[in-house]
């Protein structure tokens, strides 16, 4: 997100109805907004419906904003409200409680070894690099994959997340580690098979 | 991460992401580089770390919204007047 275009927005203009404020609002945050519909849904569509019911939302109650957390927490907070409610209603099948996988110590072992952390960023994203780390990210567990998404994708500090998020910092902190060690699992297979193949050429 | 004499790595594995955001106090930064500098695996967990999160971050990585979709939206929020005003 670009901070400086966020606190160059007046909050006094917005509550007084500036619709160009509003839309500098809306440009400055429909991207992160937008990406985290898509990473939390999965498709364009949905994520579209996300940013749209974020901003309809912020239109409705911005009246009645008392700014006790920063505007961008507060929009971050009704686009991850928007994005678990279309996958409770899209998915109910999903249990978005702490007791899903990767919420258990073990999972968090490392098994994966390989260093490819030395290994350039336009290799490691080329082709189907790209592909594995979208994969990756997806297969967090939604509860994780939002505290992963804020800090580390949109770089929300840890008390903004925690305020987004209506979590403890100490819950964040938590999440944001088993998020990490996952997607670092994941990544280290795919690299590692990588780069045993190559050598192997 | 048992081919080493350390016992204390998955002890230590707590600490990384609050080590890689510099949210560790002094003693326990101290004690987990104490043990990284004689510990292929830990370091490997570290950097491979460090670099998915750098991954996350790259140009390549962002997806911006399309367009299109800012087109309809800007429509929905009837901000039609506003759409060509892109900051």
């Amino acid at each position: 997100m670009n901070k400086t275009m966020s606190l160059e927005i007046s909050l006094e203009a917005l509550i007084a109805g500036d619709r160009a404020e509003f839309a500098r609002l809306v440009d400055a945050y429909s991207s992160p907004i937008y990406r985290l519909g898509f990473r939390m849904l999965g498709t364009p569509q949905d994520a579209e419906d996300v940013l749209q019911n974020t901003f309809l939302n912020v239109l409705t109650h911005l009246s009645t904003f008392e700014g006790r957390s920063s505007l961008s927490t507060w929009l971050y907070r009704i686009a991850a409200n928007e994005a678990l409610m279309l996958i409770r209603k899209k998915k109910p099948e999903i249990n978005m409680d702490d007791s899903q996988a990767g919420e258990n110590d073990e999972d968090l072992l490392p098994t994966q070894f390989a260093d490819w952390s030395a290994l350039p960023e336009d290799e490691l994203l080329s082709g189907e690099g790209k592909k594995a780390l979208d994969a990756a990210i997806e297969t967090l567990p939604e509860s994780m994959r939002l505290v992963f998404l804020l800090r580390d994708v949109e770089g929300l500090s840890i008390k903004e997340t925690a305020d987004a998020l209506n979590l403890t910092e100490t819950n964040v902190k938590t999440r944001l580690l088993r998020a990490r060690m996952l997607l670092r699992e994941q990544l280290s297979t795919y690299y590692g098979e990588r780069i045993a193949r190559e050598e192997r050429q | 991460m048992t081919d080493h004499a350390h016992t204390n790595c998955e002890e230590l594995l707590g600490l990384l992401s609050a080590y890689i955001d510099g949210d560790l106090g002094p003693e326990l930064c101290l004690e987990l580089e104490k043990h990284l500098a004689g510990c292929d695996n830990c370091r490997v967990v570290l950097n491979t770390t460090k670099r998915t999160i750098d991954l996350v971050h790259a140009p390549i990585g962002k997806l911006d919204v399309p367009e299109d979709v800012r087109e309809r939206l800007f429509k929905r929020l009837n901000l039609d007047d506003y759409l060509s005003q892109k900051s």
